[in-house]
C-alpha cells in the first residue's frame, strides 16, 4: 500500500526540455518512476532520456495516459502549467517552484479543487514512495521502504528526516514535502489523514516551521483522528519576528506563528516534540521498537 | 514587501478612500510650514515600518505649527525598534465620533482573501482579536468570484452601522479589497477608520503589505522598495545572487541550503550554546560564484568567530559548495575557522575537495554544531582565557 502514487503511477513532466526538467527526467527513471511523457512547446517530437516530448499536457495525456503531473517551467509561468494539468483532469499534480504570486495561487486551489483534481505544493521537493515511485527533486539514495510516513514543509528537512531514520535502518511509507509558501494546494491534514488510513504506515514524523497556523490545526487534526504515534520538529525557535526566513510562508507576525506556540499545540496533542531533526528520527525509532515489543 | 503609511495612504486614496490632507515632512521646519498651511491642529506621526509607534511616543498632537515643529523635532531622529525615523506625516485632526478597523488579509486557512470588520477600532484591534474575537466579523471572498456585494452588507450590518454610513462603509471595503487584489498585497488595514463629526468616514491610518513574489508585475511598489528599502545592503546583495540572507546577533556564520535547513540551523546552533550570527539560504541549485558570493557577506558581518557550512544537497550540488569555500579560503578571504558538514547529492567529491583545505569536517549536524560553537567560544575568549562580553550588534 501507498499514498498518492504508486509503482504504476505515470508522470507527466512539464518543460522537460530544460536544465533541470533533463536532469531529474533521468533521476526518476532511474529511480525506477514511469516517466512516460514530457511537454515543452516548440519542441513537440523530440525525446529526453527516451521519453517522448509533447507540444501540450492534452496531446501527451491522450498518448500517454499520463495521470500525475510535475512542472519544471519557471515560477512566473507555473500557474499556468498548473491550470494545464488540472484542465486535462491529471489526478495529481506536483509544483516544485518558489515564488508565485499568492493571489495567483488563490486563485488556482480553487480552480484545481474544482476540476476535482489535487495539488502538491508548491515551493516543494516533491513527493515520493520509496522503492515504487518518486515525483520531484528529493535525492533517492537516502531513502528506504518501511514504516514511517513524512510530512514537511520544508524540503531539506525532509532530507535529514529521511536519511537520519534510513540510517537507523528505518523505512519510510511515504515522504510528502507540502511547501513553504503561504498558499498551498494539500495541507498537513490531508496527508495526515492518508498516513493514518495507510496500512503501511506506522508512525509518522512532522516537520513544521513558524508561520502561519498549518501547524496547530494538524495538531488538532492528530488528537481527534490519528492513532498512530507521531513526532514533530518545529524549524524556527531562534527566527526574529516580522522577518521573513526564505519561505514566503515563514514569518511570524503580530506575535503569531511562533515556534513556541506550534511545539506547545503539539504536544497537547500527545505529540512528541523534537529538538533536532536526528532526536526526531530516534524518537520514532524508538516508537516503533516500543511498538513491537508490545506486539 | 511592507510600505510607509504616507505611501499607503497615497495608493488608497486613488482608490476613492477619504483620508485627512496630510503631507510628509523630514524637518522640523517643513512639519511648521505645513501645520501653518493647514490652519488648525495637526498630528505628527512617525514614518516607520514597525508597529506600536504610538505607543513608543511616534504620534504626536500639534495645537499650532510651533507645537508641531517642537513634536516633528522630538520624533526626527528617534530610533523605532532599531531603525531612525526620517521622517513624519503632518495631517490635519478631524473630531472624531468612533474608531472602526477594517482590514484584508491573505487567509491561509482558507485560502483566500479575508476581509474583516469592527466597531472597536483603534490601537488595540490585536488585543481585541485575543481577548473578544467575536467584536470582528469576518467575510472570505470567493477565490474566483472575488467579494460579493452581500459580503459587504453582512459587514456593515456585523459592525452595527445602516442607512448612509452603511452604504459608505461599504464602498470603503470595496475598494479596500480591489487595492488588496491589484496591488497584490498580503495585508491592507485601516485602523482607525473614524466615523467623524460630520458623518462620514476617514481612513486615519492605513497598512498595506505587498507580496514580495509579486514585486515583478507590480513595478511602481518595485521602485519604492529600491529606493526606501530599510533592508541592509548584505540583505539586498544576497538577493541578487539568489540567497536569502538576514543578520542577527550571534557570532556563528551559517551558510546553508533551504530556508527550513537553515532555520533548524540556527536553532540548533542555540541548542548547544551558540549564538547565530545570520540566517543564509543559498538558494537552490547555486552555483560555485553565487556561494561564494553569499560567503563574502556572511563574512562581511565583524561579529563572525567561526562559519558552519551545512549542506544537505538535492538539487544543490556538495562538490560545488566544497569548491566554492575552498576558493574563498586559498583567496584569503576566509580569517576564521570553518567546519562543514556536506551530505546529499555529490557528497564523497564535496568531501575530498574540502578535505584539502583548513576546514573542520563533520559527520552530522550535532557534532558540526557542537564543533563550531567551541571554536567560535575560542576565538571570542580573551587573551586570559575568559570570554569576552559585550557580543551583539551596537
Amino acid at each position: 500500500m501507498s499514498i498518492l502514487v504508486t509503482g504504476e503511477t505515470r508522470v507527466l513532466v512539464q518543460n522537460i526540455t530544460g536544465d533541470e526538467g533533463r536532469f531529474h527526467t533521468k533521476q526518476m527513471l532511474l529511480y525506477g518512476t514511469k516517466v512516460v511523457a514530457g511537454t515543452a512547446p516548440g519542441h513537440g517530437g523530440e525525446d529526453v532520456e527516451g521519453v517522448p516530448v509533447f507540444e501540450s499536457v492534452a496531446e501527451a495525456v491522450s498518448a500517454t495516459g499520463a495521470d500525475a503531473a510535475l512542472s519544471f517551467v519557471p515560477a512566473r509561468f507555473s500557474a499556468d502549467a498548473i491550470v494545464e494539468a488540472a484542465d486535462n483532469l491529471i489526478p495529481l499534480i506536483v509544483c516544485l517552484s518558489e515564488g508565485i504570486p499568492a493571489l495567483d495561487m488563490v486563485k488556482v486551489c480553487a480552480h484545481v479543487k474544482a476540476k476535482g483534481c489535487r495539488l502538491i505544493g508548491p515551493n516543494c521537493p516533491g513527493l515520493m514512495v520509496p522503492g515504487e515511485c518518486k515525483i520531484g527533486i528529493l535525492p533517492g539514495n537516502i531513502f528506504m521502504p518501511g514504516p514511517v510516513g513524512i510530512v514537511s514543509r520544508s524540503g531539506t528537512l525532509t532530507y535529514e528526516i529521511a536519511a537520519a531514520l534510513t540510517k537507523l535502518g528505518v523505512g519510510q511509507s511515504a515522504c510528502v514535502g507540502i511547501g513553504g509558501d503561504p498558499i498551498i494546494g494539500t495541507t498537513f491534514i490531508d496527508i495526515l489523514a492518508m498516513l493514518q488510513a495507510d496500512p503501511q504506515t506506522e508512525a509518522i514524523a512532522l516537520i513544521g516551521e513558524i508561520g502561519g497556523s498549518d501547524e496547530e490545526e494538524a495538531a488538532v487534526f492528530i488528537a481527534e483522528n490519528v492513532t498512530k504515534p507521531v513526532a514533530a520538529f518545529v524549524a524556527g525557535r531562534t527566527a526574529p519576528p516580522d522577518r521573513r526566513m526564505g519561505h514566503a510562508g515563514a514569518i511570524v507576525t503580530g506575535g503569531r506563528g511562533t515556534a513556541a506556540d506550534k511545539m506547545a499545540a503539539f504536544e497537547s496533542a500527545g505529540v512528541t516534540v523534537c529538538e533536532t531533526t536526528d532526536e526526531t528520527a530516534a524518537m520514532i525509532a524508538d516508537m516503533l521498537r516500543r511498538k513491537a515489543a508490545a506486539r | 514587501m511592507k510600505t510607509y503609511e504616507y505611501q499607503a495612504r497615497e495608493i488608497l486614496k486613488g482608490y476613492g478612500i477619504p483620508f485627512p490632507e496630510a503631507q510628509v515632512a523630514s524637518s522640523p521646519e517643513e512639519a511648521e510650514s505645513i501645520a501653518r498651511g493647514s490652519g488648525g491642529s495637526v498630528v505628527v506621526k512617525a514614518q516607520a515600518l514597525v508597529g506600536g509607534r504610538g505607543k513608543a511616543g511616534g504620534v504626536k498632537k500639534a495645537a499650532d505649527p510651533a507645537a508641531a515643529r517642537e513634536a516633528a523635532a522630538g520624533i526626527l531622529g528617534m530610533t523605532l525598534k532599531g531603525r531612525a525615523v526620517r521622517r513624519v506625516l503632518v495631517a490635519q485632526t478631524v473630531p472624531v465620533v468612533r474608531e472602526y478597523y477594517v482590514g484584508a488579509v491573505l487567509d491561509r486557512s482558507a485560502k483566500a482573501v479575508t476581509l474583516m470588520a469592527s466597531a472597536v477600532g483603534g490601537m488595540d484591534i490585536e488585543e481585541v482579536a485575543r481577548t473578544s474575537p467575536e467584536a470582528i466579523v469576518r467575510v472570505s471572498a470567493d477565490p474566483l468570484l472575488g467579494l460579493s456585494d452581500y459580503q459587504t452588507r453582512d459587514l456593515a450590518r456585523g459592525v452595527g452601522l445602516s442607512g448612509t454610513q452603511a452604504r459608505a462603509f461599504r464602498a470603503i471595503v470595496a475598494a479596500l479589497f480591489k487595492v488588496f487584489v491589484e496591488k497584490d498585497c498580503t495585508l491592507l488595514e485601516v485602523n482607525p477608520l473614524a466615523l467623524t463629526e460630520s458623518g462620514g468616514f476617514m481612513a486615519l491610518d492605513s497598512k498595506l503589505v505587498v507580496d514580495d513574489n509579486a514585486l515583478f508585475r507590480q513595478p511602481v511598489l518595485a521602485a519604492v522598495e529600491d529606493s526606501e528599502s530599510e533592508e541592509e545592503p548584505e540583505e539586498i546583495e544576497a538577493r541578487k545572487v539568489g540567497a536569502s540572507y538576514i543578520a542577527l546577533e550571534g557570532n556563528v556564520g551559517c551558510l546553508v541550503n533551504g530556508a527550513g535547513l537553515a532555520m533548524a540551523t540556527m536553532d540548533v546552533i542555540k541548542l548547544f550554546g551558540g549564538e547565530p550570527a545570520n540566517f543564509l539560504d543559498i538558494g537552490g541549485g547555486a552555483h560555485v560564484d553565487q556561494v561564494r558570493a553569499a560567503l563574502r557577506i556572511l563574512l562581511h558581518d565583524p561579529l563572525v568567530r567561526a562559519v558552519l557550512v551545512n549542506i544537505f544537497g538535492g538539487i544543490t550540488r556538495c562538490d560545488v559548495v566544497a569548491q566554492a569555500v575552498v576558493d574563498a579560503i586559498a583567496a584569503g578571504e576566509v580569517t576564521v575557522p570553518v567546519v562543514a558538514r556536506l551530505v546529499g547529492t555529490n557528497a564523497a567529491e564535496g568531501r575530498a575537495i574540502i578535505e584539502k583545505a583548513d576546514v573542520y569536517l563533520a559527520a552530522t549536524m550535532t557534532e558540526a554544531a557542537v564543533k563550531v560553537v567551541e571554536l567560535a567560544d575560542l576565538r571570542s575568549a580573551g587573551p586570559d582565557g575568559t570570554a569576552s562580553t559585550g557580543e551583539g550588534r551596537p
